[in-house]
C-alpha cells in the first residue's frame, strides 16, 4: 500500500503558491488512481496552519507540519531536516511537492536520507495497472521524453510548476500535527540575507505572462543601412514589454555577447536565457523576433503552446517547422508598428 | 583572511548541443543512437562551475581545483584535449557511463566515493561545485546526494555568483522563481555549489595551461577507474521524441502594417 504524501512550504505571506496546489492535484488524483492507498500533507513554514486550513477541503487524512521561525528561511540544512521528519513521520513510500527552487535545492539530498529516489522536472505521474506508478520527465533539455517507474521508497516527485491544473479544493479547519524538528547549530551556518530584483519597472520575468517574447542576436546586428542600432531595439522591446506586460527570453548569442564586449540590450542578462542552458518557460503564446530558431534554443519553447517569429530569413530554423506561422519582414518595422497599435488602444 | 580552497568540480560530458538525438532500446536499458560517435562537449553548466572554480582558486593563493569526471574514458579524453586548455586544474577520472539516463543516485555514490578519496582532503577548506543541471539527465540530483554523502549540509542551487568576505564567509547567489536571486551568507566551507551561468566568460585557450594539465589528465585517464551503474530498480517504459513539427505558415508578402496587426488580434485572441 502506498502512502501519498505531499510536500509543500508555505510562501513569506503563509499562503500556499499555485504550484503547490498544481503538485496537490497529482498528490489527490494518484490517491483517488490507487485504491488502497493513503494520501497525507505535510507542510513546512513558519506558520502552518493557514495554509493547511486553506486546502481543507482535499481528501488528506492527516496533516503534518513543520513550523517555526527556523523554517521560514529557504536554507538546505534546515529544509532537508524538516522534509526528512515529515517524511519519516508520515510513512510516506511517494513524495509529491512542487519543483519550486526551494524545494529543488533539497528534495534529492533528502532522498538520499531516506534511501529513496528522487525524480525531478515530473510533467505527469500516472497509475497503469502493468506498469504500476510511473513519471513522465524530459531528457537532454527536453529533446525526448520518458516513462518511468521504480521500485525503491521512498520516491520523491518534484512537479514541474505550470504543467498540471491546480487544485481547487475549497477551505476549512484541519488539525495539524506539529512534527518536532532539533536543529543542531551546524543548520544554521547559512543565513538567508534577502533577495535581489530588478527594479518593479526593470523585471522582465513574468512567469505567469500570457505571451513570452523572444529576442534573438538580430536585434544588435547591422540593419539594412549598415549600422546596428542597439539603442532603438532596447526602446522598441522596452516598449513592447511595458505595453503587452509579456515575458521577455532571449537566445543565448544574445546574452552572451555582453560577456564579448559587443552592443548589448542593457535589460537582458542570462536569466531570460531559453534554451539548452537556459529556462523552458510555460507561456500560452511565444513570439521570436531576429531568432534563427535553432535547435539548441527551441528546445525551451516545448512547452510554449503557440508560436509565431519574425525573422527577414525564410530559411531560418522556425520555417522548419519550430513555429505556426513565421513573418518574413524586418522586426524593427513590425514591431514599431504593434506598439504604435498597442499605445493606441492601452487604457 | 585568505583561505587556500580545496575546490572539487563534478562535470562530465554531453553530446554537442547541435547533434540530432535519438533514443534507441538496448538491453541494458535506453541510449543514445551512435552515442559513442556523437560528438562531446563539457557539460555546460559543469563548465561555468569549472571556470568559477579556476577564477577563486587564482585569487585565494594556495588553492587547488580538482575535475571529478566520470565518462567514458575514451571521449573524456577527447573533450579534455579542449578543456585542458581553458584552466588549471587537475583531473580525477572514472571510465563509466556518461548517459543521461543513468540513475543519479548511483552517479552520486561514485563521484562522493572518489572525492573522499583525494589525498590530503581537508573539509574544513573544501567546496564542491558542479553545474546545478546537467544538459543530459537534467535533473539537478546528484551534486544533492553527492553533499549528503560528504555530510556538508550547506548547499545552494542554481548558483549566480560567489563571494568571499573579508571573515571568510561565503556570500551567494542563487536563482530564484520570477527572475530573482535569493543571497545568503554561509559561514565558510565546507560547501557546495550547483552553478548555472555565473558571470565569467569562457576562458580562451591557452596552450600553457593545456601543457601543464596534460601532465596530469593523461595519467588521469590512463589509471581511470571502470564504474559499472546498474540503475538498480529503475526501468523505463518508454523513451520517445516529441512528435511536435508544425506546419509552419511563412507569410512573405504582408506590410509590417498588416503583420503589426495580425499579431495584435493573435496577443489578445
Amino acid at each position: 500500500m502506498e502512502t501519498i504524501l505531499l510536500l509543500t512550504h508555505t510562501e513569506n505571506d503563509g499562503t500556499l503558491a499555485k504550484s503547490a496546489r498544481e503538485a496537490l492535484h497529482v498528490a489527490a488524483s494518484l490517491h483517488k488512481s490507487l485504491a488502497d492507498s493513503k494520501f497525507v500533507v505535510g507542510l513546512i513554514g513558519e506558520n502552518v496552519q493557514a495554509a493547511a486550513n486553506s486546502i481543507a477541503a482535499c481528501p488528506a487524512t492527516k496533516y503534518f507540519g513543520v513550523a517555526g521561525k527556523d523554517f521560514s528561511q529557504s536554507r538546505y540544512a534546515t529544509d532537508a531536516a524538516a522534509a526528512e521528519a515529515i517524511s519519516k513521520t508520515s510513512g510516506a513510500t511517494i513524495v509529491v511537492a512542487p519543483a519550486t527552487s526551494r524545494w529543488n535545492r533539497v528534495l534529492a539530498g533528502v532522498a538520499q536520507r531516506l534511501g529513496g529516489r528522487v525524480d525531478t522536472h515530473v510533467t505527469g505521474v500516472s497509475s497503469i495497472p502493468t506498469l504500476g506508478v510511473g513519471v513522465n520527465r524530459w531528457y537532454y533539455r527536453q529533446r525526448m521524453e520518458a516513462l518511468l517507474n521504480r521500485k525503491q521508497r521512498p520516491w520523491f516527485m518534484l512537479i514541474d510548476p505550470g504543467s498540471q491544473p491546480a487544485c481547487q479544493c475549497g477551505s476549512g479547519t484541519v488539525q495539524v500535527e506539529h512534527v518536532a524538528v532539533q536543529l543542531s547549530d551546524a543548520c544554521k551556518r547559512t543565513t538567508v540575507i534577502g533577495v535581489r530584483e530588478p527594479a518593479a519597472d526593470a523585471q522582465t520575468i513574468r512567469p505567469d505572462a500570457q505571451l513570452l517574447f523572444v529576442t534573438g542576436a538580430g536585434w544588435t546586428k547591422k540593419q539594412s543601412d549598415g549600422q546596428a542600432h542597439a539603442p532603438e531595439a532596447e526602446k522598441l522591446i522596452r516598449g513592447f514589454l511595458q505595453l503587452s506586460r509579456a515575458s521577455l527570453g532571449s537566445s543565448k548569442s544574445l546574452v552572451d555577447q555582453s560577456g564579448e564586449g559587443q552592443a548589448v540590450l542593457s535589460f537582458l542578462s542570462h536569466l531570460n536565457q531559453v534554451g539548452q542552458t537556459g529556462a523552458t518557460p510555460r507561456h500560452p503564446k511565444g513570439l521570436s523576433t531576429c531568432c534563427h530558431g535553432e535547435e539548441p534554443h527551441t528546445v525551451g519553447w516545448r512547452f510554449v503552446a503557440e508560436r509565431r517569429a519574425i525573422n527577414l530569413d525564410p530559411n531560418c530554423g522556425w520555417a522548419r517547422g519550430k513555429a505556426d506561422v513565421l513573418y518574413v519582414a524586418d522586426a524593427f518595422k513590425v514591431m514599431a508598428k504593434v506598439n504604435e497599435l498597442l499605445a493606441a488602444t492601452s487604457p | 583572511m585568505s583561505t587556500a580552497y580545496q575546490i572539487v568540480v563534478c562535470g562530465s560530458i554531453v553530446p554537442d548541443p547541435l547533434q540530432t538525438l535519438e533514443p534507441v532500446t538496448t538491453p541494458t536499458g535506453p541510449a543514445l543512437k551512435n552515442e559513442m560517435m556523437l560528438p562531446a562537449v563539457l557539460d555546460p553548466w559543469a563548465g561555468h562551475a569549472l571556470y568559477e572554480a579556476a577564477n577563486l582558486a587564482k585569487n585565494a593563493p594556495g588553492s587547488k581545483v580538482w575535475l571529478v569526471s566520470l565518462g567514458p574514458k575514451a571521449r573524456l579524453q577527447q573533450v579534455m584535449m579542449t578543456v585542458a586548455q581553458k584552466v588549471p586544474f587537475e583531473l580525477v577520472a572514472l571510465d563509466g557511463p556518461a548517459s543521461g539516463f543513468t540513475e543519479a543516485a548511483e552517479v552520486a555514490a561514485v563521484l562522493a566515493e572518489v572525492i573522499s578519496a583525494i589525498p590530503s582532503l581537508d573539509k574544513s577548506r573544501l567546496l564542491v561545485f558542479g553545474g546545478w543541471e546537467s544538459a543530459s539527465r537534467g535533473a539537478g540530483a546528484t551534486m544533492q546526494m553527492v553533499g549528503e554523502r560528504l555530510g556538508i549540509t550547506d548547499q545552494f542551487q542554481g548558483v549566480d555568483e560567489l563571494k568571499i568576505a573579508a571573515d571568510g564567509s561565503l556570500e551567494i547567489l542563487e536563482r530564484i522563481e520570477g527572475g530573482k536571486h535569493q543571497i545568503s551568507k554561509c559561514a565558510g566551507p565546507p560547501a557546495l555549489l550547483g552553478w548555472a551561468t555565473g558571470n565569467l566568460p569562457e576562458p580562451k585557450n591557452n596552450p600553457q595551461v593545456g601543457m601543464a594539465n596534460m601532465r596530469t589528465v593523461m595519467p588521469a585517464l590512463q589509471k581511470a577507474r571502470p564504474v559499472k551503474l546498474a540503475d538498480d530498480g529503475l526501468s523505463f517504459a518508454n523513451v520517445s521524441l516529441p512528435k511536435q513539427l508544425r506546419e509552419t505558415k511563412i507569410v512573405k508578402d504582408k506590410t509590417p502594417d498588416d503583420i503589426a496587426k495580425e499579431i495584435i488580434e493573435w496577443i489578445k485572441k
